[in-house]
């Protein structure tokens, strides 16, 4: 039996009135490149915040190497995050720390190595994302793409055993696309890291990615090795990996029929409604 | 009607007993943190942020307020003939109210709203969140330095304030107005009480300082992540500050003037 | 570089603010370390001590030499018992100098004046001030004067 990273185990998550989860129980392989897509706004960065504790289920548990990550102590549950990373959709960077400072954070935080130590590792890491240069710079200075490059480089510093990715395709061009996916290939191959990658882009999640996942409304509506995907044709997992707008995955946001709110039914509803009680 | 009402001040006793619950859990958790050797740079980075860059403003309100209470002390005074009692007068003033009161109201304004803003933003772009998920505690590593150096800065400030304060009002009384400054200096000397005034003015300082950077800490810890939840966090801290140091002055000065 | 220039500036402003309070408790309150070691205490009775308080100052010539430590109600003599607080250095007050309760200026507070007198002996701490004047209360003096007048 292989160990597994994540396990969801029926969990639940509500906004308020708007569900997003509704009993998802899936897992996450130690050792495996898991990819999670679906349409935006499904609950897919909701999903990561899940994973690293920073939200409480409604129901269900949620084992993250093998521990509840609701029930441990808050002590715990930092010591737990030192060997997760997670890129967060907006990179999140320190934005009055420069990008090198950003890198050296988790390293002066979590380790003993001396400055020229840190120096050396996080010289190493922003090269690996071609930003060795920008190590001087604030994050202001920078464009989106390379914030999100520097904040790829900030999660991998201490070289954890998992890696969450919230969307670390976007806003790169073809080149930097290329090499930062491999990049994420190799750290899960090399080193032996769990990486989980949300993220809508079917073509290079799929490329890198062992198993995939696809989420819609709140439940999986399809998973396995991206060949499999391919093959399966249920026609909600068929609409979402040819991207057409029809079809039974809804492109929009829950509202009222659009003709209708165009010219005003919601009005005349809401006085039959009314006139009933 | 009556029930709209009373559901509304329901529904607001509510939101404002769960507040003070969560700016009480803030308050307790910064301050129970094991004390970190490396939070002492950043704590004197926040005095140097809250205390160092507050000074200009500090200094030239003291002066101003000093100024002003020798000018029209003298002018009650001099009908009497007792222009002798001014640098008493202003002294008392200064050290046991005034002081405290202007500096903790300017220290909102100039610290306390910045300290909201700058938290307030932090979680608004998800940076304490990337912190916590990197393993560091924001509260410690962000909330507790600046409650420290909040607290310790208010009441030196007050201090400088006050002195200030006295400083120009024998300017203006002893070298503008003519005031004999051995009757000035000496009658201040013998009317002020070091452990009655001065101690009791320090004390009243220390207590906002506590109130007031709480205040901002919770107000940036607990905004909405929005420009307007932000506009509104910063509002809060100056006006929530400015209240609870009027109210708590009084309460202060009733408890230990023993009136 | 920068952290150098911020610690330096820090240090500066916590200095200064001790100087302010130095400033407050020496030139402002007239606090001074030690007071009540090098002081010795001197005992004597008034008929009447209206207005006088503790910590009023007790002078010779007007020049201000300690100040009063306790007023209490004696039983015995059934007058007031006032202890002073006397500087260690003024230590040649004759025994037969006379302490007298008056106000500064019109309207100003109370104050102990000795006078000194022409005895050899002098007083030394636990003694008692025999001769005594006490306060003049206003109000009395102008209702002496008034039934003089009618
Ligand atoms: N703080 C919040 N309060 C209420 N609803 C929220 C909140 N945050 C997110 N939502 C809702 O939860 C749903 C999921 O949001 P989430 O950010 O997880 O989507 P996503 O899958 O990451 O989308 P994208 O691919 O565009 O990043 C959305 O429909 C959103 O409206
Ligand atoms: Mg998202």
């Amino acid at each position: 039996m292989t160990r597994n990273s994540i396990v969801f185990d029926n969990v639940s998550y509500n906004f308020g009135k708007k569900e997003i989860f509704k009993n998802l129980s899936f897992e996450v392989p130690a050792g495996q490149t898991v990819g999670i897509m679906g349409p935006s706004g499904t609950g897919k960065t909701t999903l990561l915040r899940l994973m690293g504790g920073q939200i409480q289920p409604d129901n269900g548990t949620i084992l993250v190497e093998g521990k509840d990550i609701n029930k441990i102590k808050r002590a715990e549950l930092f010591e737990l995050r030192k060997c997760l990373g997670m890129l967060f959709q907006s990179g999140a960077l320190f934005s009055d720390l420069t990008v090198f400072e950003n890198v050296a954070f988790p390293l002066k935080e979590h380790t003993r190595l001396n400055g020229e130590m840190i120096r050396y590792l996080v010289l190493i890491k922003l090269n690996s994302v071609g930003l060795r240069g920008a190590a001087h710079l604030f994050p202001r200075e920078l464009s989106g793409g390379m914030q999100r490059r520097v904040a790829l480089a900030r999660a991998m510093a201490l070289d954890p055993k998992l890696i969450m990715y919230d969307e670390p395709f976007t806003g790169l061009d073809p080149i930097a696309l290329g090499v930062i996916s491999n990049l994420i290939k190799d750290v899960g191959s090399v080193y032996e890291c769990t990486n989980v990658i949300v993220s809508h882009d079917i073509e290079e999640t799929a490329r890198i990615s062992n198993l995939l996942y696809v989420l819609s409304e709140g439940e999986i509506i399809g998973q396995g090795s991206p060949q499999d995907l391919k093959k399966d044709d249920s026609p909600r997992l068929k609409q979402f990996l040819n991207g057409l707008p029809d079809g039974p995955v809804p492109f929009h946001y829950p509202a009222p029929e659009y003709l209708d709110s165009l010219i005003g039914v919601k009005n005349t509803k809401r006085t039959i409604i009314k006139r009933d009680d | 009607m009556l029930i709209h009402a009373l559901r509304r001040i329901g529904r607001f006793g509510f939101e404002m007993l769960s507040s003070m619950g969560r700016a009480l859990r803030l308050l307790s958790s910064a301050l129970i943190r094991r004390p970190d050797h490396r939070n002492i740079p950043l704590i004197i980075g926040q005095i140097y942020q809250l205390g160092v860059l507050s000074i200009l403003i500090i200094v030239c309100s003291g002066f101003a307020i000093g100024a002003v209470l020798a000018l029209q002390g003298y002018t009650q005074l001099v009908r009497v003939g007792s222009e002798s009692a001014l640098g008493l007068g202003v002294a008392l003033v200064l050290v046991m109210e005034i002081g405290p009161v202007v500096s903790a109201l300017l220290f909102a304004g100039r610290a306390g709203s910045a300290v909201t803003a700058e938290i307030g933003l932090m979680k608004a772009t998800e940076q304490l969140a990337s912190m916590e998920m990197i393993g560091v505690d924001p509260i410690s590593r962000i909330i507790a330095p600046r409650f420290w150096g909040g607290f310790i800065v208010l009441p030196l400030l007050a201090l400088m304030f006050s002195v200030v304060g006295i400083w120009a009002g024998s300017l203006v009384a002893v070298d503008w107005l003519g005031v004999y400054s051995g009757s000035f200096w000496s009658v201040m000397e013998q009317g002020v009480d070091f452990f009655d005034h001065v101690m009791k003015g320090i004390i009243k300082s220390i207590v906002f300082g506590f109130v007031v950077i709480w205040i901002s800490l919770y107000q940036g810890y607990d905004s909405l992540p929005t420009s307007e939840g932000l506009s509104k966090a910063t509002t809060n801290t100056v006006v929530f500050s400015s209240v609870w140091i009027l109210v708590l002055d009084f309460f202060l000065t009733l408890m230990m003037f023993e009136l | 570089m920068q952290s150098l220039k911020i610690e330096v500036l820090v240090g500066v402003f916590l200095l200064l603010s001790l100087l302010c309070l130095g400033f407050l408790a020496v030139k402002v309150s007239g606090f001074s370390l030690g007071k009540s070691n090098d002081r010795y205490l001197l005992y004597s009775h008034f008929e009447q001590v209206g207005g006088l308080t503790v910590r009023s100052k007790v002078a010779i010539s007007g020049v201000e030499i300690g100040q009063v430590l306790a007023i209490e109600y004696d039983q015995e003599t059934m007058n007031a018992k006032v202890t002073l607080e006397i500087d260690s250095s003024i230590s040649s007050i004759p025994s037969d100098s006379t302490a007298s309760i008056l106000t500064e200026g019109l309207l100003g507070s109370k104050y102990i004046s000795i006078s000194l007198g022409a005895e050899d002996q002098t007083l030394s701490g636990g003694d008692e001030i025999f001769d005594t004047q006490s306060a003049v209360i206003l109000e009395e003096l102008i209702g002496k004067f008034l039934i003089e007048q009618f």
